[in-house]
């Protein structure tokens, strides 16, 4: 298999990891307009979730039936966000509504603090290993080198999940209610819209894809304290390239990233660590509002 | 009697004594807390002069770094171990570097601002983790700092820099206080408001925003030289973004309203972050966010809401 | 491994109502120092990265040491003394989280507030810079315990700082020596290590090696992705298409398992031989995960590779950290115990020399220059950086799965004297490698 071919097949799937671990940003950002810090914690929370839940059904004769293991992920995954979202929104964030943008930020860095305790707390720090779910497919045979098919099942969750966001805010009613709301809360609310409701939910919706980027990250790597921290910083490099709020944006800066780190890997390896700073750095100098920015109406 | 010329240097003057007499009593940890607490003040202090007019920057670690890195390579690559001149030297990077960047900068507001300046630090951060000549990731160590000529050691030394540090955060908040007060600075404030009025009134919004991030760079470049030299350590952590979120969350926790507020929240930071880490060694995370949680709750304008409610109501704001 | 929530929260309301009434009145200096204590400030990482493979682990080996010396008796001689020659031995725990600059503030706060005697600690080589300027300011006796960076007594000269491990230039040294003298096939080799000091110096240190041991051998990509990336999909990509026979690697904790767990299924470990400087700490957890035939070091004659040696030292301990904590000790517990048992020989030969007072700093310091003592991971000697800076033997193994005992086990293990892998006096590790090594002593 040539450089080439490998380079796109490996930006690929690390493209299709970044992009589901902040779409979840991109999203809470363009309807809430919270750029949510806490969103590493929360892929933390969902990665440690399906280690248990997926270690309980194992213990309890999951063997029997091993793919129930990515239900049981999905479903990690979803009672993160039930739990947690109405959590933080309700009891939480919505009394910093009418703040400053900046102290949004400040609180959802002080949740992610708190989260990173509470996790140590819940799960003490020795790291729980779920590696079935990744070596449950098999292997994929290309050229001299293997694959493991569970990378191609996490691109194949990206594009449905990036899918799925666009259809149900560009095709449904109710996508078209939180369009409407992001667009002028003030006027929504006049025509009648909960807007509470679309808040909670839309946040709802962001701690699901944070969650569910933990519990498909979890089968690939032990998961242990400290997990949190880089994927914030990637996510928000992506969100970044991509324009916040995009959720176009995210899947094209997601997929510039993972091809750009993968050429460097394997042409430039010294470079690795600072390839996403740059990219980064040229989007900003020549578009600083990122690739798909965010139309906003200005008001006088 | 606010309004009278006098009463900005009268107030440096008692505040510095104060500092000062301070100073005589207090055990050696708490003197190093309070001269960390105040070069860090300093940097918030530059984020409270662009809060002024509405903008944040979540990237005042670039210049705290650039400040600590100019003091430390200076010291080592020329010997040079004055600290006045490597303050100035540190203050005068920042603000060429400033000046640069502020032509990107001034354009954007809101997270934009805040985002942009956030990215600016992180790549010095990945430049510096690189370079391995000047100790990557683990930094290097910088010489104790002279004080024109005048070498101290063990207490003497902390409490000179102690001296020193109150002495240029008493001028540096004094100056800044005249420059709130002075129209330019004024007008930070109306651009908060609204920023067209400020154009159609024929003030030019970019060129003030760009001399507050300028003034920023100045005290944060200054913050850093002395966190540098009293630390005796600088390593890549100081543009780290959760470094730059420490200045922001001073900022939000004192508002914009008081200067002596700034290094007060500051203090109390340091206060806060130094005993939970020690008494809760398991936990410290939590209490942290805990506090920042309740603080930003209940003091929705910062703790200068609660120094300066007199002065509001007399009309000045 | 849990984290004892209670005790800490009890300690705060005994001895700590002291230090915040300090606080309140501000005035209080120099309160009297209770003879029968001993008190070390003991840091290391409580959060983050390194919590769980590093910090926790000799955390809790500390922990169990303290409370078992306290309880006196329960070790072989020299070590049959209660606590440090009689005196209680009480431990201040410190998380060595948030990078250089607050382990500073932190350093002077337990010297200045709470007045430890020692403070023992720091994993993180940047901490380790960062210390020991302050620690010869403050005249404070201190200890670093873990860090590898080989800068420390190379670029500095302290009076107070002591550092009880071998820097990290053996880990590698070692590792090339055993590709030689095992035969084993190393036309070429690559490396993976973290872009940062450590992995870098590793890296460095690992291929000036090979140049010495191995100079025909090929060096293929070295690749550096960042610290805790966690994602090493295309690394393996890139490592796979260069098909070296050797693939080194420092990755530590969760890194390293993510890097076994994601390249064993592609078949890495089949293509080429693994060698992994500091593997052996991520054998309790990965246990069958982790492939058979790596051959791996533990910095030091550490767990695994030490428990053949035996002796009643290291059977005690084993035996307690097992019961306590259900999981056997690895290399981070193990350091923890030779800087307490080498500060306890410190302790007590200073107080046989003082007539049997609580030793002040210098009497520490003096008694801690150039002593050497028996740990479970051999003979500790402080010959370098002027008698402050250890050297130790270490050892290199093999994985091996044993199924009888359902464990892993390391095999065709080879140790190393501490003079064969660790540079003499007053030459700098890398120069020494590239130098040929000039002075080793192998057995």
């Amino acid at each position: 298999m040539d450089l080439l071919a490998v380079i796109l097949v490996d930006g690929l799937i690390y493209g299709a990891w970044l992009f589901i671990v902040s779409v979840g940003l991109t999203l809470t950002f363009g309807v809430l307009n919270i750029l949510n810090m806490a969103h590493g914690g929360l892929y933390a929370i969902g990665a440690y979730t399906t280690a248990t839940a997926v270690g309980i059904y194992f213990a309890n004769g999951g063997d029997a039936f091993p793919l129930g293991s990515y239900a049981v992920m999905v479903f990690s995954a979803l009672l993160v966000a039930v739990v947690l979202g109405p959590l933080l929104e309700r009891g939480l964030l919505r009394h910093f509504y009418d703040r400053d943008h900046v102290v949004i930020v400040l609180v959802t860095y002080g949740i992610f603090l708190i989260l990173e305790d509470v996790m140590k707390l819940i799960w003490g720090v020795t790291p729980l290993f779920v590696s079935e779910p990744y070596s449950l497919l098999g292997n994929v045979e290309m050229g001299p080198l293997f694959y493991v098919t569970y990378d191609f099942l996490v691109i194949g969750v990206a594009i449905f999940a990036g899918l799925a966001v666009w259809y149900v805010l560009n095709r449904t009613r109710q996508g078209k209610v939180v369009l409407a709301v992001i667009h002028d809360r003030e006027m929504s609310r006049t025509m009648g819209v909960n807007v509470n409701k679309v808040f909670m939910v839309s946040f709802m919706a962001g701690v699901f894809l944070a969650a569910l980027g933990g519990a498909l990250t979890a089968p690939m790597i032990s998961v242990s304290p400290g997990i949190s921290v880089n994927v914030i910083i990637l996510a928000f490099a992506v969100v970044i390239i991509g324009g916040l709020g995009s959720i176009e944006g995210a899947a094209i800066g997601a997929l510039f990233v993972g091809i750009a780190r993968a050429a460097s890997v394997h042409m430039l390896p010294a470079a690795e660590l600072f390839i996403i700073y740059l990219v980064m750095a040229a989007v900003l100098v020549f578009r600083p509002e990122g690739l798909f920015p965010k139309t906003e109406a200005r008001k006088i | 009697m606010t309004n009278s010329r006098f009463f900005v240097p009268v107030c440096c003057v008692l505040i510095f004594a104060v500092l000062v007499g301070i100073g005589f009593i207090i055990p050696q940890w708490a003197m190093f807390l309070a001269t960390m607490a105040l070069a860090k003040g300093l940097v918030a202090l530059g984020i409270v002069i662009l809060m002024r007019a509405g903008l944040v920057s979540f990237g005042q670690g670039l210049y705290f770094c650039i400040g600590a890195y100019v003091s430390g390579l200076m010291a080592n690559w020329t010997g040079i171990t004055d600290i006045v001149l490597l303050s100035i030297l540190g203050v005068l990077v920042s603000v060429i570097l400033a000046t640069i960047c502020a032509r990107l900068l001034s354009g954007y507001r809101g997270i934009f601002f805040a985002m942009l300046t956030l990215s600016l630090s992180m790549i010095l951060y990945g430049a510096l983790s690189k370079m391995s000549i000047i100790g990557g990731t683990d930094g290097l160590n910088v010489s104790a700092p002279t004080f024109l000529g005048y070498a101290p050691e063990g207490r003497a030394l902390g409490f000179s820099l102690y001296f020193y540090t109150c002495l240029v955060s008493v001028i540096a908040g004094g100056l800044i206080r005249v420059y709130f007060n002075s129209e330019r600075g004024l007008t930070a404030l109306a651009i908060r408001d609204n920023e067209l009025r400020v154009e159609y009134l024929g003030s030019s919004v970019k060129s003030a925003i760009s001399s507050g991030y300028i003034m920023a760079a100045a005290v944060g470049g200054l913050g850093g030289v002395i966190a540098g030299l009293a630390i005796g350590h600088v390593d890549p952590e100081y543009a780290y973004w959760t470094t730059s979120g420490e200045f922001v969350f001073v900022a939000i926790l004192s508002g914009f309203f008081s200067i002596t507020a700034v290094f007060a929240s500051s203090i109390v930071l340091e206060v806060v972050r130094s005993f939970s880490n020690l008494y809760f060694p398991n936990t410290w995370q939590l209490v942290l966010g805990v506090f920042l949680l309740i603080v930003i709750l209940l003091l929705p304008n910062g703790l200068g809401s609660l120094f300066s409610k007199r002065r509001r109501k007399g009309g000045s704001e | 491994m849990k984290i004892n929530y209670l005790r800490a929260g009890a300690r705060f309301k005994l001895t700590r109502s002291a230090g915040l009434f300090a606080l309140a009145a501000s005035i209080i200096s120099g309160t009297a120092a209770a003879e029968e204590t001993f008190k070390v400030g003991v840091v290391t990482f409580l959060s983050g990265g390194a919590a769980e493979s590093f910090g926790v682990p000799a955390m809790n080996g500390g922990k169990m040491l303290i409370k078992m010396l306290n309880e006196g008796g329960k070790l072989p001689a020299p070590y049959d003394q209660k606590g440090f020659g009689g005196l209680t031995i009480e431990a201040i725990e410190v998380d060595e989280a948030g990078g250089a600059t607050k382990q500073v503030q932190e350093f002077r706060n337990l010297v200045q507030r709470e007045e430890v005697d020692t403070v023992l600690g720091y994993v993180s080589s940047g901490d380790c810079l960062a210390i020991p300027p302050v620690a010869d300011e403050l005249k404070a006796f201190t200890i670093l315990y873990d860090c590898g960076t080989p800068r420390v007594f190379e670029e500095g000269e302290y009076e107070y700082v002591f550092r009880t491990a071998s820097h990290a230039a053996m880990d590698n040294i070692s590792l090339a020596k055993y590709l030689k003298s095992r035969g084993i096939k190393a036309d070429s080799y690559a490396g993976i290590n973290q872009d940062y000091a450590w992995g870098q110096d590793s890296w460095a240190d690992f291929s000036a090696a090979m140049e010495q041991y191995l100079p025909d051998a090929e060096q293929k990509t070295s690749l550096f992705p960042k610290i805790y990336a966690g994602q090493y999909g295309t690394e393996i990509s890139a490592l796979m298409r260069e098909r070296a026979d050797v693939v080194h690697s420092s990755l530590w904790g969760g890194d390293l398992q993510a890097l076994v767990l994601q390249a064993g299924p592609r078949g890495l470990f089949k293509k080429s031989q693994v060698v992994l400087a500091a593997g052996d700490h991520v054998i309790p957890q990965l246990g069958k995960k982790m492939p058979d035939g790596v051959i791996i070091g533990a910095r030091g004659v550490n767990g695994l590779a030490a428990k053949p040696n035996g002796g009643e030292l290291l059977e005690t301990l084993w035996a307690a950290y097992e019961e306590e904590y259900g999981t056997f000790p690895v290399q981070a517990p193990f350091r923890m115990w030779q800087a307490m048992l080498g500060l306890k020989m410190a302790v007590e030969k200073a107080m046989a020399e003082n007539g049997g007072k609580k030793p002040n700093d210098e009497e520490l310091a003096a008694a801690m220059t150039g002593l050497e003592w028996e740990a479970p991971s051999g003979t500790i000697r402080m010959t370098l950086g002027k008698g402050h800076q250890a050297i130790q033997p270490n050892a290199i193994g093999r994985t091996q799965w044993d199924a009888e005992k359902n464990a892993m086990t390391l095999v065709d293990i080879e140790y190393y004297s501490a003079e064969c892998v660790n540079p003499p006096d007053g030459i700098a590790a890398v120069e020494w490698i590239k130098q040929g090594l000039p002075g080793a002593v192998c057995e």
